[in-house]
């Protein structure tokens, strides 16, 4: 033990600091990843049970060894670069997917103060971290050199163009309501009770952002990206083994972000609704975040896949509007000081 | 106007997608119609068409008089029989095969035989691990006939009425 304390002594202090940061990294990232591997398994679960079977029950107790099972499939399959592919690219569009999809939690504040990397710009570098992951999606159909491969791509960049700006003007809501950019500041502005978080004053930026974050992660009844009935698997179809689980990855650690966003910026993260019965804490966090995941299941569930044609209109022609609408009805709320929130 | 309306407020309330969710949330509940299948089974009817089988009468002369009628009413083809005199005069089957790769489990066959001889029996978990044992031959198909002759003649009888 006290070798080990003087070699930590020894080290530079940038060394130090370095290995500290990737223990944080760690703590964060591990749990991130079992929470993903459950959320697949829960994911087969909900929609079994809403179709009135039962869901994956065999590997282990009540199936729930299954994601080990899936992964270690994955893991063991072969790797397939088509010969015509684009091969570097095609070998790291799904990396570029993935670590932005990884580096957004630096900024996700859990309890007040228990935070990664607590930058003033934490909303902003949410927007910019979430945009990059499409590239890994439009830069995978393209090095593919397949058709469908292309389309996917091709549907993805048009749908994530028109839902990002939906999305960022929803965020400005929260912004001028919340007065900072700062994941933790924004979180502690709805003190109070759940009569002063957010979701009240800004409902319709709220329904935008939900909408919008499932179509940003490619879910249904948004996933024209994959649309198997349409073009097999869309940007992924010559992907297999542990670089398809890449994707597959990224897409679930993407969707429980949305909903921890959700719950942060609209339902006061770790705050609780009733301040003088229950004190907060990071379980509240947890539980709204469960909500919003179950959510994504549910819409998967019950909705059909909307036309190509319609997300675009649904983007432009509906959510912009409402959105501009909207941020000038709050423009005039905190001129106005209506309210706890813009008071 | 009253129905322009009527149409935002109802796709802005989201009251059909609530409508859509609110299915599926009731249907999570539902008992589930899943069968768990090598521990439970679903019910098999006396009619259903699965392996093939040549019967006996009780004194244990096989059915068959060599007919054909199963051969020529067979639509895919699947059936091959060759036969002889016996030496006792009576006709019989020498060969009598069927390709179960061929084979539509269509029950023609048994329809078609004059003397209940070839029939479906209600066997449907089978495999073939080598070439060529796909070919029931008359030894194989006396055999399976031997085996389930109580359940075939239990499974006839429950039908007879509807003949």
């Amino acid at each position: 033990m006290e070798l080990l304390i003087s070699i930590w002594e020894w080290l530079h202090e940038y060394v130090q600091y370095t290995i500290f940061s990737a223990a944080k990294a760690l703590v964060i990232l591990l749990p991130l990843f079992i929470v993903v591997a459950y959320y697949t398994l829960a994911e087969r679960k909900v929609i079994g049970y809403m179709q009135v079977r039962k869901g994956p029950n065999r590997v282990g107790p009540k199936g729930l060894f299954q994601p080990f099972a899936d992964m270690f499939k994955l893991m063991f399959k072969e790797i397939i670069v088509p010969t015509n592919s684009s091969r570097y690219l095609f070998i790291i569009a799904p990396v570029i997917t993935f670590a932005p999809a990884m580096a957004a939690w630096a900024v996700i504040p859990f309890d007040d103060g228990l935070v990664f990397s607590d930058i003033n710009a934490g909303l902003l570098y949410i927007l910019a971290m979430t945009s990059i992951g499409v590239y890994g999606v439009i830069i995978a159909g393209w090095a593919s050199n397949s058709k469908y491969a292309l389309l996917g791509a091709m549907r993805s960049a048009a749908q994530i163009v028109a839902y990002e700006i939906a999305m960022g003007f929803a965020l400005v809501g929260v912004l001028m309501v919340g007065g900072s950019l700062n994941l933790g500041e924004i979180v502690m502005r709805q003190q109070g009770g759940i009569g002063h978080w957010f979701f009240i004053p800004l409902l319709p930026l709220f329904f935008v952002y939900l909408i919008s974050g499932v179509a940003e992660t490619n879910r249904a009844p948004f996933d024209v990206a994959e649309g198997e009935s349409e073009i097999v698997a869309g940007f992924h179809v010559e992907y297999s083994g542990m670089a398809f689980a890449v994707f597959f990855l990224a897409e679930y650690a993407n969707m429980i972000l949305i909903a921890m966003l959700c719950s942060l910026m609209f339902f006061g993260g770790w705050l609780s609704p009733v301040p003088g019965l229950v004190g907060d804490g990071i379980g509240w966090l947890f539980g709204k975040t469960a909500v919003f995941m179950l959510l994504f299941l549910w819409f998967r569930a019950t909705f059909p896949r909307y036309r190509y044609d319609q997300i675009m209109r649904l983007g432009w022609k509906v959510l912009l509007p409402v959105t501009i609408v909207w941020l000038a009805v709050e423009g005039l709320a905190v001129y106005f000081k209506i309210g706890p929130w813009f008071a | 106007m009253f129905a322009k309306i009527q149409y935002y407020l109802k796709s802005f309330l989201f009251l059909e997608l609530l409508q859509g969710m609110s299915v599926t949330g009731r249907y999570f509940f539902r008992k589930k119609f899943t069968i768990q299948y090598p521990e439970q089974k679903t019910p098999i009817s006396p009619r259903f068409r699965g392996l093939h089988a040549l019967r006996r009468y009780a004194n244990g002369e096989e059915r068959c008089i060599a007919c054909k009628l199963c051969e020529a009413v067979c639509p895919a083809l699947a059936i091959t029989i060759e036969s002889e005199q016996r030496a006792d005069g009576t006709r019989r089957t020498t060969r009598y095969d069927i390709d179960l790769f061929k084979c539509i489990y269509c029950g023609f066959c048994e329809e078609a035989c004059p003397v209940d001889s070839i029939v479906e029996t209600n066997i449907f978990e089978y495999h073939f691990e080598n070439r060529g044992e796909n070919i029931m031959t008359k030894q194989k198909l006396l055999e399976i006939g031997d085996r389930y002759e109580a359940q075939l003649a239990a499974d006839r009888s429950a039908d007879a009425r509807y003949r």
